[in-house]
């Protein structure tokens, strides 16, 4: 059985909403949800632009699990059967496999003068499976100009948006790119002792350096240039299944002595610590501004209950002389701050899961390193619509109790 | 019933004190109406307010069907109140986003009757006043004549010990004045006590007793 009291004071408050001025109450509700837009959408957005650029950087180059090269180790020994062990582990569902070798890329070669300055740029050229790694990595769709390789491409590459000068905003000190250089260009490629002239069959351009700063060549051709055949690769990428976590497939290939080979890292022990930096940073200010947020919709709240209760202090005063308690008089105001947060926070939660969230999906903020999403986790949200319904709880309490408290006849005659 | 003894009210604003009821002996019994009266000023309206707990005395005490009131507790006041008293105030002090059945409903729910009970009670109530087409209006879509006939069902729908009511025609029309005197004569008849301040002879008349105060002291008092 429902306490006497709230049994009244949600009778007192149902009345007062739904007679109350619906300009009056959308209002209050419309801040409501600003405020609660302000939870979760700032922090999100600043996290979402990190997320975005850990997102593209897992989508396009790490895929769940990668694999590498030890640092005192050339390559990953043993290549061959890791690629054979991680295809049967469980939950696997791709593995894409690819060779890495510095290298040195030269343009105009053909017209240039002794005594000019060559074009060059080092990269890291990456031998692939082009279906394989598209598979995994989708990168195909990064292709702005040209066409991505296909199985059996010769002497044709791939080249990163940041090798080439007309894609560079701003020039980078140390960062040397190829001039003119576009779909069909003859350029050489320089890795160790070997040269080797090759076209240029496709531009991609990514915000992940990984991708942005590398040349892509099928792996059959440039093993043969890099003079590997014994099978070993410098990396390795791992897709899943929805089922199985990174860490499981890690702790597997680690179970199986994989890490006296190489490194195997999950999508997100990869990420660089800066990175790691920025995203607790980012969090920590966006609990900042959540706390401002919070401030202001309980502030508000304050004025709008005082306000209330101030001009209904003559009824206040009556109820109490008619014999209702102070108790179910504050319960009434207490459910109608609860009924504005709740409802704020409703629309709110509609506002960002039905419309703001795949919004900002599909049409990503455009940063230089990110595609910026927004990020509103739900146990994150609805922990943020918890703190504010009882900010709001609060904030709507102590107006009430300050006016109830008050002498009942003063009240009723309007005595100070 | 009801009995005061050396019932003193003084304000206080500052340094200044205003005595207003200076020493006040009074005694109502059960099924009495008793009018107060006096000229503005006299202490009529704060009287009422002491007997009926909805004020604190400076001094004296104030004895309610055998409970002296001067221990009690703020909550056991509110309690009193609600289960011994019925008040009718000037302005009717209708509760604005109720309607009139709600507005009769809310003292009988406080007293932990259930909604259907409490609303039947009430919606009886307010049939036994003609009021039975207005159960759905708010206090703004009502007449002041109606209003305080909705105040007057609201003070006895749970049937009180005592009915206080304070200048319950000040604000009304001489048609709706006679129709609130009507009401109040039925529910004498009925056994009810009531306590009534007025300032007109004609429904003072209507009373078994009328009190003259003056300068906050009883200065006369006229039996029927």
């Amino acid at each position: 059985m429902v306490p006497l009291n709230i049994r009244v004071g949600f009778f007192l408050a149902l009345r007062a909403l739904k007679r109350a001025s619906l300009w009056t109450t959308s209002l209050i509700v419309f801040v409501m949800v600003l405020t609660f837009l302000n939870l979760v959408v700032i922090s999100g957005i600043l996290v979402g632009l990190l997320q975005g650029a850990v997102d593209a950087v897992r989508t396009e180059y790490t895929s769940d699990v990668i694999v590498s090269t030890l640092s005192d180790k050339s390559y990953i020994e043993n290549s061959g059967n890791l690629i054979a062990l991680t295809k049967d582990l469980l939950g696997v569902e791709r593995v894409t496999a690819r060779y890495i070798e510095p290298s040195r890329l030269e343009a105009g070669y053909q017209t240039r003068k002794e005594s000019d300055k060559p074009d060059t740029a080092n990269a890291l050229v990456v031998g692939i499976d082009p279906e394989e790694e598209d598979a995994i990595s989708g990168i195909s769709k990064d292709i702005i100009e040209g066409e991505f390789l296909e199985a059996g491409d010769y002497d044709k590459i791939v080249l990163g948006n940041y090798l080439l000068k007309q894609y560079i905003l701003f020039e980078t000190p140390g960062l040397a790119t190829l001039d003119n250089v576009g779909i069909g260009t003859k350029i050489r490629l320089h890795v160790g002792d070997v040269t080797r002239e090759v076209t240029v069959k496709g531009i991609l351009k990514s915000k992940v350096d990984e991708i942005a700063l590398r040349a892509f060549m099928v792996d059959t051709q440039f093993r043969s240039i890099i003079g590997r055949n014994d099978g070993n690769v410098d990396e390795i990428a791992i897709k899943i299944n929805e089922d199985t976590t990174p860490e499981e497939v890690r702790d597997a290939l680690a179970l199986r002595g994989v890490k006296q080979d190489a490194r195997v890292q999950t999508f997100e022990e990869a990420q660089p610590q800066a990175f790691k930096d920025i995203i607790s940073t980012f969090n920590m200010l966006g609990a900042m501004f959540s706390s401002i947020g919070l401030v202001v919709a309980s502030v508000t709240i304050f004025i709008v209950i005082f306000v209330n209760a101030l001009t209904r202090r003559k009824y206040i005063g009556i109820l109490k002389g008619i014999g209702v308690s102070g108790r179910a008089i504050e319960y009434s105001y207490v459910f109608q701050s609860i009924f504005y947060a709740v409802i704020g926070s409703a629309l709110g939660l509609l506002l960002v899961y039905g419309f703001l969230v795949p919004y900002f999906a599909a049409n990503p903020i455009d940063f230089p390193f990110s595609d910026g999403i927004l990020v509103a986790p739900y146990e994150q949200t609805f922990f943020r619509v918890g703190l504010l319904v009882v900010s709001t709880v609060i904030a709507g309490y102590i107006p009430a109790w300050m006016i109830i408290r008050r002498n009942t006849l003063d009240s009723i005659l309007g005595r100070n | 019933m009801v009995r005061t003894k050396q019932l003193v009210k003084t304000f206080k604003n500052g340094d200044v004190f205003t005595p207003v009821l200076k020493g006040i002996d009074f005694a109502a019994s059960q099924g009495e109406w008793v009018a107060i009266m006096g000229r503005s000023g006299a202490g009529k309206s704060t009287f009422l307010y002491q007997m009926s707990l909805l004020d604190d005395p400076t001094s004296g005490e104030i004895v309610i069907d055998g409970h002296d009131t001067h221990e009690m507790s703020v909550n056991e006041k509110m309690q009193f109140r609600l289960s011994k008293f019925g008040f009718v105030f000037q302005d009717y002090a209708l509760l604005p986003e109720l309607t009139a059945l709600e507005n009769v409903a809310l003292p009988l729910l406080m007293q932990d009757l259930s909604k259907a009970d409490a609303y039947g009670k009430a919606l009886a109530a307010l049939e036994r006043a003609d009021l039975g087409h207005r159960t759905g209006n708010l206090p703004s879509q009502l007449s002041g004549g109606e209003q305080q006939r909705v105040s007057i069902v609201r003070a006895v729908a749970h049937e009180p010990k005592i009915l206080f009511a304070d200048e319950p025609t000040a604000n009304l029309d001489n048609e709706s004045s006679r129709r609130i005197m009507e009401i109040f004569t039925d529910l004498h008849k009925a056994g009810q006590t009531i306590i009534m301040v007025t300032h007109e002879d004609q429904y003072a008349n209507l009373t078994q007793r009328i009190i003259h105060l003056d300068d906050g002291r009883i200065i006369s008092e006229e039996k029927k």
